[in-house]
């Protein structure tokens, strides 16, 4: 809707968002093909289970599926919608102070996008049997993490455009493979998603490639937010393979389609030429063309910054969380207020009906 | 159910006349009118849609999608696992 | 506010204010619903701000587009009412301001869209629409609060009490305005006293009337509100975004 004024050709993110058609099209022609009937009365559940996730055909709310399944699930949907809804502080923070009116429009548009994004993916996650007021009090408790990209702070404009063209950039490859997840409700979530979340990243392209083209000054403001994101934007594909506990049991059961290596290579391969365009200059001096491997070597991110951010200490973890907590709790006489108007609705609702 | 956590409706969305209504999701309203609203501004942001339907998602009675109900998870009556995200929209302007 | 200019001006400054105030709640409403929800009537607000404000600049002939408008003008060259530069307060106060503004608006931009001045009746024909759901939706809010729990009918009394003075400033006569504010005066009385009614909420008298907004004079809370809004657009002069 917004940013549509960007000519298609430099814009990033075609190729992926052709990968999102492709998902769509599998996931109708799965349907399509339709499910083997039920598990017969004495089969194994499991390999029942397994039968359907092998045929490439998605598992729905009420399919029988492992207890772990389960869990795993809520658990990556749910931190996937807290990461929405607390990705709206960071950008949010520039709204009020957008240098053009369109500007404005735009980044408002956006950031009301994540919030709807975070409900879908609350809904999605509703579906496996976990209540919306549960899940929000696992973010508001700490239970359950958001994204750590979240906890650093937009210190100017520039970052609101490295925060799409970046931190946007690496979700939709993280996102585009969940296009394709078993779980039915996550899958059609995710297609929505990325086809919304396409705009996103080239608004911030666009405004990082007026910038990076307009005066010295903001020239200087878009190539210091790349290199104050570029290497927590590396971050977000999470641990290095070796390290990462959850990926095997995910790729079996298809919630997870590639590892996390595979999926960060990707994300710097992509972003190169993205940055050569711009004119910007991607901070790390090690980064070459490598023949043999037919991709980019480049400088891993500090995995021990990613470890001391995740486990609460990132310049913003508690002024997210806090800000969070307050809205929540400053709207809850407004809630009750809204229940108890419902009620009495339903009472007199109730009443005529019996006078 | 507390006091604050309001009801969950399931969406039904017309996108274009002439194709009939199709779930595209879920919300949390405390009552029919609020959950209308929200759902015309969570769920036809980009237009969407020309009608919308919402419906308690207690008021939902579900199959299971075999025969044998034993099979499948012990919680028939929580109809909110019935949900199904929504068919996969139609195109976003401008993709 | 008399000719075309000043008239454009002041809508289109009234719609500005009003959205730069609605997007202070994002991230902050009450319920996640409510977030898209106030992002959105935001969003109108803009959207009519930058159709008014681009027209206003045509009309002055002055080479000034909508962000030369927004941005390099000081608080005293503003012409919004005071209503949409109050603080939002509570949830209660922010719903309050919206009942009044589009109570005001959608007569006011009903009467625009048969006025003669073509460009005018095309802006005030598209956001009258969306005036109308600015309405609806502040309606509902204001009656469930009014009707909820006591804490909830105590802070909308409140935040009635509080805005209402601020209302008599719109309907200020200006008979050669292309829709002269004072005409709409009827149709928003009874507006308001309906939903106020089903609110069980009790309009104010009316008696202290604060005014000023027209000729620039505004609330201390303006030039604030645009120091945030501005300070980045005026610390790079003349640059591109």
């Amino acid at each position: 809707m917004y940013g549509n004024d960007f000519s298609a050709e430099d814009a990033p993110g075609g190729g992926l968002l052709g990968e999102v058609e492709a998902a769509e099209a599998a996931l109708r022609a799965a349907a399509e093909r339709g499910r083997r009937g039920g598990p017969a009365p004495d089969e194994d559940l499991a390999a029942y289970f397994a039968a359907v996730v092998d045929a490439d055909q998605k598992i729905e709310p009420r399919d029988w599926m492992p207890e772990a399944y389960r869990k795993t699930l809520i658990r990556q949907i749910a931190q996937h919608a807290h990461s929405e809804i607390i990705g709206m502080q960071p950008e949010g923070n520039w709204i009020s102070r957008a240098p053009s009116l369109k500007r404005k429009a735009i980044l408002l548009a956006k950031v009301q996008d994540e919030a709807g994004h975070g409900l879908y993916l609350y809904a999605a996650a509703e579906t496996l049997g976990v209540s919306r007021e549960e899940l929000v009090d696992l973010l508001l408790s700490g239970r359950q993490k958001y994204s750590s990209i979240f906890n650093y702070p937009t210190l100017t404009w520039a970052d609101v455009g490295a925060i799409g063209w970046l931190v946007d950039g690496a979700a939709i490859v993280n996102q585009v493979p969940l296009c394709r997840c078993s779980y039915g409700p996550y899958a059609r979530a995710m297609i929505r998603v990325c086809k919304e979340e396409s705009f996103h990243q080239r608004q911030g392209y666009e405004i990082l490639h007026t910038l990076a083209h307009g005066t010295p000054a903001q020239k200087a403001m878009a190539q210091d937010a790349v290199d104050r994101w570029w290497y927590p934007s590396l971050a977000m594909f999470g641990p290095p393979d070796t390290d990462s506990t959850h990926s095997a049991q995910s790729m079996a059961w298809k919630i997870k389609r590639f590892s996390n290596d595979e999926l960060r290579q990707r994300f710097v391969d992509m972003c190169v030429q993205q940055a050569e365009v711009l004119g910007l200059t991607i901070p790390d001096p090690d980064l070459r063309w490598n023949d043999e491997r037919q991709s980019y070597d480049f400088t891993q991110p500090d995995y021990a910054e990613l470890m001391r951010v995740i486990s609460g200490d990132g310049p913003c973890n508690r002024q997210r969380m806090a800000h969070r907590r307050a809205a929540h709790s400053e709207g809850a006489w407004v809630r009750e207020a809204a229940a108890a108007y419902a009620a009495k609705r339903a009472q007199q609702q109730k009443e005529k009906v019996a006078a | 159910m507390s006091k604050e956590q309001a009801p969950l409706w399931e969406v039904f969305v017309r996108a274009r006349r002439g194709l009939s209504h199709t779930h595209v999701g879920s919300l949390h309203a405390p009552d029919a009118e609020l959950a209308l609203r929200n759902a015309r501004d969570l769920y036809t942001r980009r237009q969407e849609g020309v009608s919308i339907w919402v419906v308690p998602a207690a008021a939902i009675t579900a199959s299971s999608p075999d025969e044998k109900d034993a099979f499948f998870d012990p919680a028939a009556d929580k109809v909110y696992r019935h949900p199904t995200f929504y068919e996969v929209p139609d195109g976003v302007a401008h993709l | 506010m008399n000719g075309p200019f000043d008239f454009t001006l002041a809508l289109g400054d009234d719609a500005l204010i009003a959205a730069q105030r609605l997007a202070e709640w994002t991230t902050r409403a009450p319920e996640m619903e409510e977030d898209i929800a106030l992002a959105n009537i935001a969003l109108d607000q803009l959207g009519a701000a930058r159709l008014l404000l681009t027209y206003a600049g045509e009309l002055e002939g002055a080479g000034r587009d909508e962000d030369a408008l927004a941005f390099l003008r000081d608080d005293r060259e503003f012409r919004n009412c005071l209503l949409v530069e109050l603080p939002n307060g509570d949830f209660a106060v922010t719903m309050a301001k919206l009942l009044f503004l589009a109570a005001y608006q959608l007569p006011l931009y009903t009467a625009l869209a048969g006025c003669a001045d073509e460009r005018l009746a095309a802006i005030g024909a598209k956001a009258r629409k969306e005036s109308a759901y600015h309405l609806d939706h502040s309606s509902l809010w204001v009656k469930r609060l009014g009707d909820g729990t006591e804490e909830s009918h105590r802070r909308m009394q409140a935040a009635v009490d509080q805005v209402w003075p601020y209302t008599a400033e719109l309907f200020a006569p200006a008979p050669d305005a292309p829709v002269d504010p004072a005409t709409l005066r009827g149709q928003f009385d009874a507006t308001v006293a309906a939903v106020l009614g089903e609110a069980t909420l009790t309009r104010p008298e009316t008696g202290w009337a604060p005014a000023g907004g027209r000729d620039g004079v505004h609330t201390e809370h303006l030039s604030y509100l645009l120091a945030e809004m501005q300070v980045l657009h005026r610390a790079h002069p003349g640059a591109r975004w």
